[in-house]
């Protein structure tokens, strides 16, 4: 720890986005404190994640962000040593109606004109695919084989150390209770005050709270979803599995099998379940059973072990709230809308090149994009 | 077949023999019974291999808490201590992760339940069941939800006396019997609804318990919820400790006196407390050797009665000894033991190692706080009662159970009443830990006639003996029940109170018949170990010191259980014999060769997911504080128990390592207390087929 508290940036939140831009800058040789009031990194949201990382969404910025957090978790082992369980398992869609056969077609025509290696698979070739799953209605799926997954803890565990390794700071068990701009930003937390020019707001669902504290509004609400994990059996299916139709109380659900045998999954409400409450609800274990069985009868045998509930910092248009703001020095690293994990070392990336102004034109396109003064009006197809 | 013949107390149930298949071997097991059971009866005790390191798995928590005996059973892979046998079912050990059946027809929905009561309890032991039963006086509709079969929680494997006081909580009676009577008394109210086999999976915020009950899963909405789930035993780390054959206690009693299932030909006991030194009583009843008992302090801290009734049977007691590793290749076959120095570290060139195929764990009982605690995080009213509150004898829960029963009836309303003051001190007397202990009889002097002899020279709360006598000529010497008992007045030999000691610590000495070698009664509950007149047969002091070979003059079958065996003896050694050895010291000697322990490093401190010590010392090292992040690092606390076994021993490690607890971050507990199937939330079973 530096004794007299001045820093080059400070990073609010130690989580899914906080350590990954902790760990950049770091990289970069900038002198950098994180503050999280929570006990250690990654106990928030990050935990909650079931680890599903996509390139393959519908816009071109998340796209980009996800193509460069998917380098960083594929070469991470190889390159740091860490086994974080990256594994290209693949993503998939499969379409039991026409109008989601149609929309995902048309979807992936954008991606694959974004270069993304997506395909459509007919009925036959997904259930090799995913063998035992209901034929009853599939239409086809979509499958992007180079999609996959790594495990959120233990990434972020691994990005924790090695930032700390680049000399990142980190100060646990404090929470931020005001941000005064003077020729420095002075951030004090209920413990001591800390000074830096920049401030980046990764507080994933308390954005809203410490935006206000530099008098913003940033249109961040989180709303609630459920998941759990069940115990290890033989691997029987590789790519996660996105379930789009709705069903009674829920959107939709979607699961995949780890390679120790776990299967993880969630589901996401419908009417949405705003706040932060994070203690379980009785409808959640019945509502996602019932769903998944229905597609998958086969996983009405395997054991439940535990289930959680955590939120999505969401935005009105369910696209991440990204870069600078009226308040010079005030950075946005927020609004994951659930994909913090996945969307965490892309947008590391990109603010490092924003800090040290290396912005290619791309990126300055992407960051107008997810502005948060951008209009908010649109929707993302693919939350 | 491993079964229990003959055993003292329990009868063996004429249950109908039911094939099934292991490996494609044909076995029988008694129609009802759990699966893990029938293995163990039928000499299967390794149930399969961990995915991750390949060790053997078995038998450990026989409770349905964790999942290492899981097997596959008809293509599922199931938690054998908790599924019945069913006729042919084709069973194989699970060897690494266990197949997914494949599975193409949809089942059949359902809707789930969901049902009002005023009270819900968990656990229908004794405290559960007896704050049910004023509860049920007071007008109350209750669910007691109990995760057994048998109703009585740990009481139904309780085949020896209870201790406490006569009045207030059945003392003198067995635990087995206990059961039954509290369960009688309760079935008569309409308004109770006893729910065995029921698991409580989570207490959910929205004020719903989930319950697994019969395999249908449903939703309780209690006013109120009262935890009576008792305790669960602690684990200790050494190396070796995950090997078949180490479990706790319970498990052990789960098997010998729930299923009469012979598990063990040698018992090794961890633990002087009571629930370690009853164990041992129970595997001599189910004519098992028990090779020895280890304890680190330097007296045992059960009662003594418990206690000199193992010395008296010939089992070793080491005290200042501690487990320094359990050995064998796929099952546990010894066990190596060493003294400890004052700061309880091993003394080295003192290490012994035993012959035994069974390690049984008993260092102490945490109370299961788990359901009061989500019940808080929900919002509800919450009491708790018995062991889930405070550690004790059965004896004491089942008078907190009576008290905290009128406090849920105060708080719904339903009664008026006062909770006497004096009740409370009666519960404090309860709950005692053992007294003062005296090292001298109080004499009897005299050489005439015929009298009782008390081998009880510690306080305790305990009064059988007075409440029995016909004459009222046993008193205890002390205003509260804690006294020692002693005789004065007529004896006319009816043996009432030898049978009803729990301790079995009472001996009759009569001179009637002759001033020199008068006749000494002792009671015994050993029928495998036949002993008939003419016999002759070594007698012992109370501290199972052998005093001479001496004649069976007279075996009297005075209760059904318990025999009375009568002895001649010359009066020098008659009033000090306290009972009659049976286990011939030769099986307990320790092994000419020590087996060294293993560095520690290599100890698996978390069972479920294969996590040795020396995973969990390198992050704590490295400054991880939040057990949050070292379970994230390590996976210690991610498997199937959901670190019930090993938070213990890993918060000990952070102690030493010099860190303060309070600086500790605890783990975030989560749904479900126990795995269940997916298909149990949402199948119809009834529709099944």
């Amino acid at each position: 720890m530096k004794m007299n508290n001045n820093y080059d940036v400070i990073i609010i939140g130690a989580g899914s986005v906080g350590v990954p831009v902790a760990l950049f800058l770091a990289e970069n040789d900038f002198d950098v404190l994180v503050i999280e009031k929570k006990a250690s990194p990654g106990q928030g949201q990050n935990k909650k994640a079931i680890g599903g990382i996509r390139a393959t969404h519908s816009d071109k910025a998340k796209i980009s962000i996800s193509q460069e957090s998917i380098e960083v978790f594929s070469t991470w082992q190889e390159k740091f040593g860490d086994d974080i369980e990256w594994e290209t398992n693949g993503y998939s869609f499969p379409a039991y109606t026409v109008e989601h056969e149609k929309m995902l077609k048309e979807l992936l025509e954008i991606q694959q004109n974004f270069g993304l290696n997506i395909t459509w698979v007919s009925k036959e070739e997904y259930l090799e695919i995913a063998p035992g799953i209901s034929s009853d209605g599939l239409r086809g799926s979509t499958y992007s084989p180079e999609d996959g997954s790594a495990s959120p803890y233990l990434s972020l565990n691994a990005f924790y150390f090695k930032s700390k390794e680049y000399g990142a700071d980190y100060v646990f068990d404090e929470q931020v209770i005001s941000i005064k701009k003077q020729s420095n930003f002075l951030v004090e937390s209920d413990k001591k005050s800390y000074e830096a020019p920049i401030v980046i707001n990764a507080a994933g669902n308390n954005a809203r709270k410490i935006g206000k504290m530099v008098d913003l509004d940033i249109p961040v609400q989180p709303d609630s979803h459920e998941g759990g994990i069940t115990d290890g059996v033989q691997r029987f299916f590789y790519p996660m599995i996105v379930d789009l139709r709705a069903g009674p109380g829920s959107k939709n659900y979607y699961f995949y099998q780890k390679e120790n045998g776990q299967i993880v999954f969630c589901i996401t409400p419908e009417p949405p379940i705003e706040g932060t409450d994070s203690r379980a609800t009785s409808v959640f274990l019945p509502q996602v059973s019932k769903r998944m069985i229905d597609l998958y009868p086969r996983l009405k045998n395997l054991k439940v072990r535990r289930t959680w509930r955590g939120q999505y910092p969401a935005t009105p248009d369910g696209f991440p709230i990204l870069g600078e703001t009226r308040s010079k020095g005030f950075i946005l690293g927020v609004g994951m809308c659930g994909q913090g994990f996945m969307l965490g070392p892309g947008v590391g990336k990109l603010l490092t090149r924003l800090l040290t102004n290396k912005l290619s034109v791309d990126d300055k396109e992407n960051l107008d994009s997810l502005s948060l003064y951008r209009n908010f009006g649109g929707e993302e197809k693919f939350k | 077949m491993n079964r229990i013949k003959n055993h003292p107390i329990l009868e063996e149930t004429q249950a109908a023999k039911v094939p099934f298949y292991w490996n494609d071997k044909k076995m029988f097991a008694k129609k009802g019974e759990m699966l893990a059971s029938a293995l163990i009866a039928n000499g299967i005790k390794i149930f399969g291999h961990h995915a991750k390191d390949d060790s053997p798995q078995g038998i450990f928590c026989a409770n349905g808490q964790c999942a290492q005996c899981t097997v596959i059973a008809n293509g599922r892979p199931i938690k054998s201590c908790m599924t019945p046998v069913e006729k042919n079912m084709m069973v194989e050990p699970c060897e690494g992760l266990p197949e997914l059946p494949n599975i193409d027809v949809k089942p059949e929905f359902k809707e789930i339940s969901e049902i009002e009561t005023e009270v819900l309890i968990i656990g229908a032991g004794p405290a559960g069941l007896s704050a049910g039963l004023e509860l049920a006086k007071n007008d109350t509709s209750i669910i007691i939800a109990d995760d057994k079969m048998d109703i009585g929680g740990k009481l139904v494997l309780q085949t020896h006396k209870f201790f406490g006081s006569t009045k207030d909580c059945y003392a003198g009676t067995r635990g087995i019997n206990i059961a039954k009577k509290l369960v009688a008394d309760i079935a008569d109210f309409s308004s109770v609804k006893i729910w065995n086999n029921s698991v409580v999976l989570y207490i959910f915020s929205d004020k719903k318990v989930g319950i697994l009950r019969d395999g249908e899963y449903c939703l309780v909405k209690p006013k109120i919820v009262l935890n009576a789930a008792g305790a669960r035993e602690k684990m200790l780390p050494f190396p070796g400790n995950t090997l078949p054959g180490v479990y706790g206690a319970g498990a052990f009693q789960t098997l010998v006196n729930r299923d009469l299932v012979k598990s063990s030909e040698k018992v090794f006991i961890i633990g002087g407390g009571n629930v370690g030194l009853i164990a041992g009583y129970h595997a001599l009843q189910a004519n098992m050797k028990v090779v020895g008992l280890a304890e680190a302090l330097e007296k045992c801290g059960g009662y003594k009665v418990h206690h000199d009734k193992l010395v008296r049977f010939g089992v070793p007691i080491y005290t200042s000894h501690t487990v320094i590793s359990a050995s064998g290749e796929e099952h546990l076959e010894s066990v190596t033991i060493a003294e400890v120095n004052k700061d309880f570290q091993p003394i080295g060139g003192t290490e012994k190692t035993i012959k035994c195929d069974t390690l049984l764990i008993a260092v102490g009982l945490d109370p299961i706080k788990e359901f009061e605690q989500e019940a808080a995080k929900a919002g509800m009213a919450y009491f708790s009662t018995g062991d889930a509150k405070e550690i004790a004898e059965a004896s004491s829960a089942m008078f907190d159970g009576k008290v905290t029963g009128i406090k849920v009836a105060k708080k719904l309303g339903k009664t008026e009443k006062e909770i006497p003051a004096e009740w409370s001190e009666k519960a404090e007397i309860l709950k005692s830990p053992p007294g003062k202990t005296y090292s001298h009889y109080s004499e009897i002097q005299k050489e005439e006639g015929v009298f009782p002899v008390f081998h009880c020279l510690e306080e305790i709360p305990c009064n059988p003996c007075i409440s029995v006598c016909p004459f009222n000529s046993i008193k205890i010497n002390s205003d509260s029940i804690l006294g020692l008992p002693s005789f004065e007045g007529k004896c006319i030999a009816c043996g009432k109170c030898l049978t009803v000691c729990p301790g079995l610590a009472i001996t009759l000495v009569d001179f009637r018949k002759g001033d020199e070698k008068p006749v000494v009664s002792i009671p015994f509950e050993f029928p495998k170990y036949k002993v008939e007149k003419g016999d002759k047969v070594t007698v012992v002091d109370i501290d199972g010191i052998q005093l001479k070979k001496v004649k069976v003059v007279k075996v009297q079958e005075r209760e059904k259980q318990t025999k009375i065996i009568q002895v001649k003896a010359t009066k020098d050694i008659a009033k000090k014999i306290a009972g009659i050895q049976i286990q011939d010291p030769k099986v307990c000697k320790p092994l000419a060769e020590t087996l060294l322990p293993k560095i520690s490093d290599d100890t698996i401190v978390c069972r479920c997911e294969r996590v040795t010590a020396k995973e969990i010392r390198d992050w704590i090292k490295k400054g991880v504080t939040d057990m949050n992040q070292l379970k994230q690092l390590t996976r210690a606390g991610m498997g199937a128990c959901g670190a019930k076994t090993c938070e213990n021993i890993i918060l000990r490690m952070y102690k030493e390592e010099g860190y303060d607890l309070d600086d500790i971050t605890r783990n975030t507990r989560r749904p479900l207390f126990i795995e269940v199937p997916l298909g149990d939330f949402a199948e119809d079973k009834s529709k099944k087929e």
